[in-house]
């Protein structure tokens, strides 16, 4: 007897038969469990949504007025005949791999994560199941990460040497995760540290919730750069060669990426400083990852998916790929992911 | 090696020329002189002796990733360099070394006299002890072909200001046959005598390309007309009995063009030509198309058969020496001059010929003239300033091409794969069809001509349109139609559809199109029997 899948892919999404709903859908459907705020997972129109109490304010703050119920990490909710709990993913603060589990097989659907702890965001917590639901953006054996505090050495010595040449150093990061977890890494002990206004209002959405962030100043549209010499600004790749980033006269731009670990995206960035840094799990770390859950089955969502797949089935996995529309870590559509 | 990795970070880094050449210039008044001949070298595409082959680098570097092959190869063919991608897929490094670029040079030139295992030994050995920038330099020292957005303008400008020698004399200096293993630091840059070396040729001069037609150039009398041909530009050498052939990309060709040797008996020694080197049958009115050029480009050494079915000709049209007087600075009607009273004589079968210049008295004339170009096999017209010097490099104003309008057909996009390199994570890489009925026959593909932000919104496109993929192909929706602009079209078997295009590229993505609006087979088909 085949019995139903606990977890089918659909032209919605990701969808549970035995609680009836669906994880991270792209299409409107009645009710939605959500990994996370970016919005390639998190999109407006749902009848209800469920995600961790650390998500949601950021949820509100992008989509509005929506129907929404919060959940604590590791708290067990029966939604149906599934028994559904959140984990930490450790991809942005709130961030959680969604645990299903109906008549004792287990299913994760992992959203997008890493594996290393930023400082910031609740970190990953493997959770063992039998089916587990992975993203793949970084999956070749060339992405590697180096520690952060190597990263964070590097950017605040390029941000030193902007300053001593009288330049305002830009910073590109989307601004939901990766812009908080850049700014905790600066040494604020060179100088003002702005922000752009998409930055500043998930910056102000975070300190509510009681997510502690360095001092910040908002750079709108009234800024006076003069005030701020030897400043360092962070703000969306798409607001860096705009009017308003002109404003502040000589500059350096930098771009904050894994995509900045190969050198032919680095160089068509056109920036002054690529540094790599993601939010995403390496290679390693989605190894590790799949690893950590003792999973036998392995479904890859987005990402090097072909090639990845091909990895897992060739070691010992039952791999397959789920077409989604998940988009990973992208340097030039705008700000989200 | 220390020094050269940073030297390359901060040119890799900056896309600001005056960065570029301060840290260039930085460097040259620093480094020993070892260091900086390689430098120079390697920079203008030279590089030492290969001492590993690039299957066992792969190899290598696959089994201390401990990756399996395939998917080292997979990664290469995303990151679009090799040895980018074995210094980023080999685990970070232990240790470090001291050793200067030229010495890893010369270690490496060691590997020649040693048995396979102690050369793994060696390049394993190297990768545990360079990280980073140094590992990637390593592996572009087995691998040649350092891209690394520095022209040869910039590295002759940089050269100029550390040594405080003029531009032009530096280009000339660093033009021709010398190679780090057989030159020195002082013989190449600072030696009085630079022009020892019979076959060093002189700098190309470039033009640019002339967009709104001739109209705002003066007079039209102060201005002479040649066709521009579609063949390779190449600089003929005559100086001591012997010849020489080079390549605008500044390669020694002689080899391939043995025919040319009979230019000895026709020209004096102390000749240097600049031409088109162009297939032409000898009782051909136009030169043959470019393929046939290509077959011969291909080998390095001809076999009779090809020689009598595709003979090459210098189609000559600028005398850069004479009589052994670099007469580059002397206006080109008077050069011109020289070289036509030189080619006089030339029997009908010499392997150099003269490249008529074109009677014109008005830019109308002219432009009537550029529409006949395509009957010559020509690629347009080439205007040069009758009172210009030779400059070297691409320079604006005394030459010009005025190419032809390319060909256009409106086709519909059906594959699409992901590019390498600078395109790693963008689908630039697509293939087209015409209509034919209900069907589509794919007939060409076509990589650029869209911007960063037209690739940017088909790639988000394509990831929701994919109806199957093949490997790294994926087939999508037939919905976008693409205006394809190529330079010629002619008859292939190869091809599915019976056609091969020359140079095609996306012109505009018709959006305004709708498939049905594509053009058809039939359209194509009567573009080859025009223009083919």
């Amino acid at each position: 007897m085949t019995r139903t899948p606990v977890l089918t892919f659909t032209e919605n999404g990701i969808y549970c038969p035995a609680g009836d709903f669906y994880i991270d859908p792209w299409r409107p459907v009645d009710r939605a469990l959500i990994t996370h705020g970016h919005a390639d997972h998190s999109r407006w129109g749902m009848g209800r949504y469920l995600a961790t109490h650390a998500a949601l304010p950021v949820m509100r703050h992008r989509l509005g007025e929506i129907t929404a119920d919060g959940i604590a990490y590791g708290e067990v909710r029966q939604i149906g005949g599934a028994k559904v709990s959140y984990h930490p993913a450790g991809h942005v603060p709130g961030s959680a791999q969604i645990r299903v589990e109906v008549d004792g097989e287990i299913w994760v659907a992992s959203g997008d994560y890493k594996v290393v702890d930023d400082g910031l965001s609740e970190a990953f917590e493997p959770v063992r199941c039998h089916h587990f639901i992975t993203e793949s953006t970084f999956g070749l054996p060339v992405f590697r990460w180096e520690d952060q505090a190597t990263i964070a050495a590097q950017i605040n010595g390029w941000w030193a040497a902007c300053k001593a040449a009288g330049k305002t150093a830009f910073l590109g990061a989307y601004s939901l995760g990766k812009a908080q977890r850049l700014i905790t890494m600066l040494d604020p002990d060179i100088g003002p540290i702005l922000t752009h206004t998409a930055v500043e209002n998930t910056n102000r959405v975070m300190r509510e919730q009681g997510i502690a962030l360095p001092d910040t100043v908002l750079a709108d549209a009234d800024i006076k750069p003069k005030e701020y010499p030897g400043a360092i600004v962070i703000a969306p790749p798409s607001a860096l060669s705009s009017a308003w980033a002109r404003k502040f006269g000589p500059q350096e731009t930098g771009f904050a990426s894994g995509w900045m670990a190969v050198r032919g995206i680095r160089r068509r960035r056109a920036g002054d400083r690529g540094f790599i840094i993601s939010d995403h799990a390496d290679w390693s770390g989605l190894l590790e990852a799949i690893k950590l859950t003792e999973a036998e089955n392995i479904y890859v969502t987005h990402g090097y998916t072909d090639i990845f797949t091909r990895y897992l089935n060739d070691n010992g996995w039952q791999a397959q790929v789920v077409p989604t529309q998940f988009e990973g870590e992208t340097l030039d559509q705008g700000e989200e992911a | 090696m220390k020094r050269f990795a940073t030297l390359f970070n901060a040119i890799d880094q900056s896309t600001k020329t005056t960065v570029k050449v301060a840290a260039l210039a930085a460097y040259f008044s620093e480094a020993e002189d070892a260091d900086k001949l390689w430098t120079v070298a390697l920079f203008s595409g030279r590089r030492p002796k290969r001492a590993v082959t690039t299957t066992r680098l792969r190899e290598w570097a696959a089994e201390v990733a401990d990756v399996p092959l395939w998917l080292f190869e997979d990664s290469y063919a995303i990151v679009g360099d090799l040895a980018e991608t074995i210094a980023l897929v080999l685990p970070p490094n232990t240790t470090s070394d001291n050793r200067s670029l030229s010495q890893w040079i010369a270690d490496l030139r060691g590997l020649a006299d040693v048995d396979e295992p102690e050369r793994k030994a060696f390049v394993l050995d190297a990768w545990r002890r360079l990280g980073g920038t140094e590992r990637f330099v390593f592996n572009k020292l087995i691998t040649g072909g350092f891209r690394v957005g520095i022209s040869q303008k910039l590295m002759t400008r940089a050269l100029a200001k550390s040594t405080a020698k003029p531009e032009p004399e530096m280009a000339h200096r660093l033009m021709g046959n010398w190679h780090p293993d057989t030159d020195t630091w002082h013989s190449l840059i600072e030696a009085e005598d630079a022009s020892a070396d019979a076959s060093r040729p002189y700098p190309f001069y470039l033009a640019y390309a002339l967009e709104d037609g001739p109209e705002n150039l003066d007079t039209p009398e102060d201005w002479r007309a040649e066709w521009k041909w579609d063949g390779i530009r190449g600089q003929l050498i005559l100086r001591d009995g012997s010849y020489f052939v080079w390549s605008r990309g500044e390669e020694l060709m002689t080899d391939r063009f043995p025919e040319l040797a009979r230019a000895i008996d026709h020209l004096p020694s102390g000749t240097v030509l600049d031409g088109e080197l162009l297939v032409w049958l000898p009782d051909a009115a136009q030169p043959a198309s470019f393929n046939a050029l290509q077959a011969r480009i291909g080998r390095k050494t001809v076999p009779k058969k090809l020689l009598t079915e595709s003979p090459v000709v210098l189609h000559a049209y600028d005398l850069l020496e004479w009589e052994g007087q670099d007469i580059r600075d002397m206006p080109f009607a008077e050069r011109r001059a020289l070289l036509e009273a030189a080619c006089a004589d030339l029997p009908v079968d010499a392997p150099v010929k003269l490249s008529p210049q074109l009677k014109f008295s008005t830019w109308d004339d002219l432009a009537t003239l550029r529409a006949t170009a395509r009957e010559e096999n020509a690629e347009g017209l080439m205007l040069k300033r009758a009172d210009s010097p030779y400059l070297s490099g691409r320079k604006k104003g005394d030459w010009w091409k005025w190419k032809l309008d390319p060909l256009t057909i409106d086709a519909v996009m059906i594959y699409a794969q992901s590019g390498s390199g600078r395109r790693a994570n963008l689908f630039t890489d697509f293939t087209f069809a015409v209509r034919n009925g209900d069907d589509l026959v794919p007939f060409t593909k076509a990589y650029s001509g869209l911007t960063d932000a037209e690739f940017r919104k088909i790639t988000a496109w394509v990831k929701k349109n994919t109806l199957q993929r093949f490997g790294p192909v994926r087939q999508v929706t037939p919905h976008h139609v693409f205006e394809i602009a190529f330079e010629g079209i002619q008859a292939s078997t190869r091809h599915k559809s019976g056609v091969a295009l020359r140079f095609p590229r996306m012109k505009r993505w018709r959006q305004d199109k709708p498939l049905a609006e594509a053009n058809t087979l039939d359209d194509l088909n009567e573009m080859l029997r025009i223009y083919g």
